[in-house]
């Protein structure tokens, strides 16, 4: 465990060198002046030489969390996806690990771009299982994913989505849980992400399943603690994320609350020339809340036809 | 339209841009060029100034974050009536003014101890007349050619489709918020992508030039109302080719959003430009949100427009209903209503627009709505008829308010829903 002691692969080099140093908090420079030896780092021989570790540590691939390896070797969770992957054994290998090295010199190039996509669509499967909406959850909380550009939104964190479950279709958007509404990306390094890698169903099951971490309509951001640095260890990711469910679990889905009028604390902008409304704006915005207040009346009476059952 | 196409150099190139701004100042014919001539020849003075063909003016709006900047016209800076009130807001004035208009200062007056505070004071004093400038002909002129040559960006969102954005600020006082960027379509204001407009002043172009800059040119305007495109609803669709058809009815309602010439806002006052209208619909698994979920959605009223421009009017000033009183329509909301209309396999593969547009229909031709409309018939002849099978059979809507057809989407997704609901718990427990 606490030794290195095996033969990285030389495309794998940079990366361990840099998921090593980072695992110990420690910068590039620092590493020449400090005492620190890296035999003393733990990191275990798996996680180095991963492709998974080589693929998240890349540029662009920010938006990915890691797929654990049990759920990839489940064969039962990649039903289906040998008709959307050629070379799918071996791109399977690849993302396992277990690829020949002969092999891997000759399908280098087509094999990685089969392997992005296969890693992509387990993703997208993934992260709608309760162990990847909580590595998620992570990811959002870290604002991972960016922040809303909407001004009323005041930075909420966003939440990747596809607008398409099958593959080279759409790239991924992101969703705000404050306006619901969907946004592309600031870089382009991101917009071309493809969307099916998310799905279409995760940010609003990741809301489904915690709803307590429905952001309110109005008010500061709370769920981007600021305080967690981006570079903790794996392990203590892992306490944490059970620290966290465990936090949301305590806080309680009450029953108590109910987010049937929310809306109306929403801000909106008011377009207006010299302090004054524009008619055609402002008689759109009045029927567009007048379509919110109804919707509003709707649920109201619903929740006390539901509380006097 | 035709003003614009007059116009057509890139507006970043300073030297054309600087050409332009003298076309503009002497079609209006507002001043004396007098002034011109001399700072022509004093460019020595100014130690900000790089180069010495510059102008303070082009130097300070080519400079990175700045170019949503347009150049002053010069003239309108030495007109005193345009500065009014804001020699108390400018410290240094006269030196500001000095280095604004690249004028030679005065000896005895060039005591300031550092010409940065000078420069400051420049800048403020430069965005002010700025805001002011930009809310005048000319000004609004340079800055449609810098629109439509995309200088300030588009909208984030995705249903936007990309549509241009105008530079906007949220207080006309400075040293309030920096600039934010107003999208038409949306009538929202974003933060723009890039941190180097962090450092502009949102003052130095006002909450009113966004509003006033559509105001002026209304084709540039998307009207405030919207019909998904019907050329969508030609052919039947599959469930498994579904969300390519999604995306190509995207694509044309995207394609005939910038083209339709043949687009007439009945108002004559109102936007001309045929809006991005369609809203994000958050689904599990391909099936809607219910909105009486707690999850479910609750704020798709803020990107929604009626889809013609009558349904507007059934909103009185105080935000109410018209009609609100004598129609009950909570009615719809029935709990024991049947689910006669609800098929899996159409409305998988299905278009939302589509299905509200049929609903819509169905509704006005079977529930005998009391409209303002003659019967709706023109309705029917805009859209070709479906080879999907009609969801929802006339009689269930036929007691149904008239209003009940402005919105019906939360209905749809509220009888997808109530299998949905069934279905999840499932991930729910699983998680606990």
């Amino acid at each position: 465990m606490s030794t290195v002691s095996f033969v990285i692969p030389p495309r794998f080099e940079r990366v361990a060198e840099e998921l090593l140093l980072r695992s110990a908090g420690i910068s590039k420079d620092e590493l020449c002046t400090c005492s620190t030896d890296i035999d003393d780092i733990v990191l275990t021989e798996h996680d180095l030489a991963k492709w998974i570790f080589w693929f998240l540590s890349s540029k662009g691939n920010e938006y990915f969390c890691e797929v654990e390896e049990d759920f990839i070797l489940d064969r039962f969770n990649l039903t289906g996806l040998n008709n959307e992957v050629a070379n799918y054994a071996q791109a399977l290998d690849l993302i396992t690990d277990n690829l020949d090295d002969e092999i891997q010199d000759e399908l280098r190039g087509s094999l990685d771009v089969q392997a992005r996509l296969l890693y992509g669509l387990i993703h997208a499967r993934w992260i709608v299982t309760a162990r990847g909406l909580a590595k998620m959850l992570e990811k959002y909380k870290r604002a991972d994913f960016g922040r809303c550009p909407r001004v009323l939104c005041q930075s909420q964190p966003l939440l990747p989505v596809g607008l398409t479950d099958i593959p080279y279709q759409k790239a991924v958007k992101l969703y705000c849980g404050r306006c619901e509404d969907i946004y592309s990306p600031k870089s382009s390094r991101h917009g071309s992400i493809d969307g099916a890698y998310f799905g279409t169903s995760f940010p609003h099951l990741l809301f489904l399943v915690y709803p307590t971490l429905i952001p309110p309509k109005s008010g500061a951001v709370e769920v981007g603690t600021a305080a967690r640095g981006s570079n903790d260890t794996e392990g203590n990711k892992r306490s944490r994320r059970v620290r966290d469910e465990q936090e949301i679990y305590t806080e309680g889905m009450g029953e108590g609350f109910s987010t049937a009028s929310v809306a109306l604390k929403a801000d909106r902008y008011r377009p207006r020339i010299f302090g004054f409304q524009i008619h055609e704006i402002a008689k759109l915005q009045r029927w567009q809340e007048a379509v919110r207040d109804r919707q509003v009346t709707r649920l109201e009476h619903l929740e006390e036809a539901n509380n006097e059952v | 339209m035709s003003r614009r196409s007059s116009q057509q150099h890139p507006p970043l190139d300073t030297s054309q841009a600087e050409l332009e701004e003298e076309e503009v100042i002497s079609g209006t014919g507002e001043g004396d060029e007098v002034m011109e001539d001399v700072q022509e020849q004093e460019e020595g003075y100014s130690s900000s100034t790089p180069t010495s063909s510059l102008t303070w003016i082009s130097w300070f709006c080519a400079l990175p974050g700045h170019e949503y900047f347009c150049e002053v016209a010069e003239d309108f800076i030495e007109d005193d009536f345009n500065l009014t009130g804001l020699n108390a807001m400018v410290p240094f004035w006269k030196e500001a003014m000095e280095m604004v208009l690249d004028v030679e200062p005065d000896e005895d007056t060039s005591k300031i101890p550092d010409v940065s505070i000078v420069e400051a004071s420049a800048e403020l004093l430069y965005g002010l007349v700025h805001q002011r400038f930009i809310l005048t002909r000319a000004g609004l002129q340079l800055m449609v050619d810098k629109y439509e040559a995309g200088v300030f960006g588009a909208c984030p969102r995705v249903y936007c489709y990309g549509c241009h954005v105008v530079p906007c600020g949220r207080s006309d006082l400075p040293g309030l918020d920096t600039v934010k960027l107003f999208c038409p379509n949306c009538n929202d204001i974003y933060t723009p992508p890039s941190s180097r407009f962090q450092g502009v002043d949102g003052a130095f172009f006002g909450t009113t030039f966004a509003h006033l800059f559509f105001q002026s040119y209304r084709l540039l305007a998307p009207a405030p109302f919207w019909k998904p495109s019907s050329n969508s609803s030609m052919s039947p669709r599959s469930s498994a080719s579904s969300s390519s058809q999604q995306q190509n009815s995207e694509q044309q309602s995207q394609t005939a959003s910038q083209q339709t010439p043949q687009f007439v806002n009945p108002n004559p006052n109102g936007g001309q430009r045929k809006a991005a209208g369609k809203v994000y619909v958050p689904r599990i698994y391909g099936f809607k949100v219910s909105e009486r979920a707690k999850c479910g959605p609750r704020m798709q009223w803020l990107r929604v427009r009626p889809q013609d421009p009558e349904e507007l009017d059934l909103v009185d000033w105080r935000g109410q209903w018209y009609e609100d009183a004598d129609d009950d329509y909570e009615e719809e909301e029935d709990e024991d209503r049947p689910m006669e209309d609800f098929d899996p396999d159409h409305q998988d593969g299905e278009d939302d627009d589509e299905e509200e547009e049929e609903e819509e229909e169905e509704d006005q031709g079977g529930g005998g709505r009391p409209t303002e409309r003659p019967a709706g018939t023109s309705r029917h002849t805009l859209s070709p008829p479906s080879s999907a099978p009609p969801r929802t059979p006339p009689e269930v809507f036929s007691v149904a308010p008239a209003l009940a057809a402005v919105f019906k989407q939360p209905d749809n997704g509220r009888l997808k829903v109530v299998r949905q609901q069934r279905a999840l718990p499932e991930p729910v427990t699983r998680v606990s």
